[in-house]
């Protein structure tokens, strides 16, 4: 799965407009990307993508959509703008994650990483019930989920000892507000 | 003890600091209250997003953040603590700056107009205008004769378009420079921790942290000084080495700096316990 040279790219069915709306929706210019791997030599992570974030790039200007939205690229990248600060051409490279992730959602594809799209479902349901996250059932919650209680218990147990895992949420008083956020 | 005159500041905590890591909020209280700046807690503050709202549904992650906007008093700097919480912060606000949909949708929802003139910062931000000398003269100063490496994780990488609004480098090397902390050259001091891939994917993490933690251990510190109370976790959380040297929130140590009293249920809440090492310096005995 460590495709370490980046996965090659084959060029059939170039979709041309959604290169246009996922410029649009990130508001950056990745045309201008020079294919120089300065973000990918800088990123953390790029180990254990299928594609460089370079590639990604290379993709999204290619119109390549199913590639671009069925990599685990896309799951992998936390968005901590070590590429960016390192692109000469000033490409918003987290930006252009963030709308292929939500395409990938919304246009049903092959969720490469779904137990990272698992968290943050359970990141934003914990937002939507108490406006705030609460760490403890989040974590209980995502480990039923994928039916692991195993892996972590040691340090779930350290953390509680320590008291750095709240039984109890922390909740805002007007919930509405919050959701009517999520009716949206 | 004299303080300096009081400045009132509307306070973001965010979850992480308002959960799992108390003693990074109480120490960042602690050492504003000796700076006179007064944190006044954001009534009512909902969660900034995380990494998950902008990451799966960037409207939420808008909305979630205007709600805070919309609840700052006017007139009162906004400041947060958590370098996440305020980058989400001022990327709803500079939206909004811009966007006059955005703006239209932000009275429509929060009954009010977005204030433009409500100024967005991080604690350093602040730290970056203070007197630091000035100040520890005043207050009288803690000689901590110990080496650290200062530990930004991502807060110093940002996204283009935000890059001018501020510049946190090497403030903790500036402010730590006067009690006698020695820091020493490192690679890993922009390094992501991994954030929220610690759940999901340790097997990921745990190898990030471990680099950083021997990284800090191979250039002879004696402690890390983190930024942020998520990497601060991280760090703690997923390190598997036998034994990694302590890690503290920039707070509890400017508060030491500043000589308090207060740190009686911040140290002890570590993973990897602290004491030892403050012990063996003369700091925190009590």
């Amino acid at each position: 799965m460590n495709n370490r040279g980046g996965a090659p790219i084959c060029l059939k069915d170039l979709d041309f407009r959604f290169s246009q709306k996922v410029k649009r929706w990130a508001g950056t210019d990745f045309h201008t990307c020079l294919q120089c791997r300065s973000c990918s030599g800088g990123c953390p992570f790029s180990e254990y993508m299928d594609y460089m974030p370079n590639g990604v790039m290379r993709l999204v200007q290619l119109g390549l959509k199913s590639e671009a939205l069925t990599c685990n690229t896309i799951w992998i990248c936390v968005g901590c703008h070590t590429c960016t600060i390192q692109c000469p051409m000033a490409i918003d490279i987290p930006g252009v994650m963030d709308v292929l992730r939500e395409q990938a959602i919304a246009e049903h594809a092959d969720i490469l990483e779904p137990d990272i799209l698992n968290v943050h479902r359970e990141v934003l349901g914990s937002i939507e019930r108490y406006g705030r996250t609460h760490k403890l059932e989040i974590m209980l919650r995502y480990k039923l989920k994928t039916r692991d209680l195993i892996s972590d218990w040691t340090v779930g147990m350290k953390m509680l000892a320590k008291r750095k895992l709240d039984l109890t949420p922390s909740r805002i008083e007007r919930i509405d507000d919050v959701k009517k956020i999520f009716q949206e | 003890m004299p303080e300096t005159n009081s400045a009132d500041f509307s306070y973001f905590p965010g979850c992480s600091l308002a959960t799992t890591a108390k003693e990074s909020n109480q120490s960042l209280i602690e050492c504003c209250r000796k700076m006179g700046i007064n944190l006044v807690e954001l009534a009512d503050w909902n969660c900034c997003g995380s990494s998950s709202a902008h990451s799966i549904n960037h409207q939420v992650a808008f909305d979630l953040a205007c709600r805070n906007l919309s609840l700052a008093p006017p007139g009162r700097p906004l400041v947060a603590a958590c370098p996440s919480c305020t980058l989400r912060l001022k990327h709803a606000q500079q939206r909004l700056r811009n966007d006059e949909a955005a703006r239209s949708r932000y009275r429509q929802m929060w009954g009010r107009p977005f204030d433009p003139d409500l100024s967005v910062r991080h604690f350093f931000g602040i730290l970056a205008g203070v007197d630091m000398d000035g100040l520890l003269s005043t207050l009288g100063r803690v000689q901590i004769n110990m080496t650290y490496v200062p530990y930004y994780g991502c807060m110093l990488n940002r996204p283009f378009a935000l890059r001018a609004l501020s510049d946190h480098q090497e403030v903790m090397e500036k402010t730590l420079a006067g009690v006698g902390l020695q820091p020493k050259r490192w690679s890993y001091g922009s390094q992501c921790c991994g954030t929220f891939l610690t759940v999901a994917r340790p097997d990921i993490v745990t190898p990030k942290v471990n680099a950083i933690l021997q990284g800090a251990a191979d250039s002879g510190a004696e402690c890390i000084v983190t930024a942020c109370a998520m990497c601060h976790m991280n760090l703690e959380v997923r390190c598997t080495l036998k034994n990694p040297i302590p890690i503290f929130h920039f707070s509890e140590i400017l508060s030491l700096a500043f000589g308090t009293s207060k740190h009686k249920n911040w140290f002890a809440r570590h993973l990897i316990d602290p004491r030892p090492l403050l012990k063996s310096k003369g700091l925190a005995a009590s």
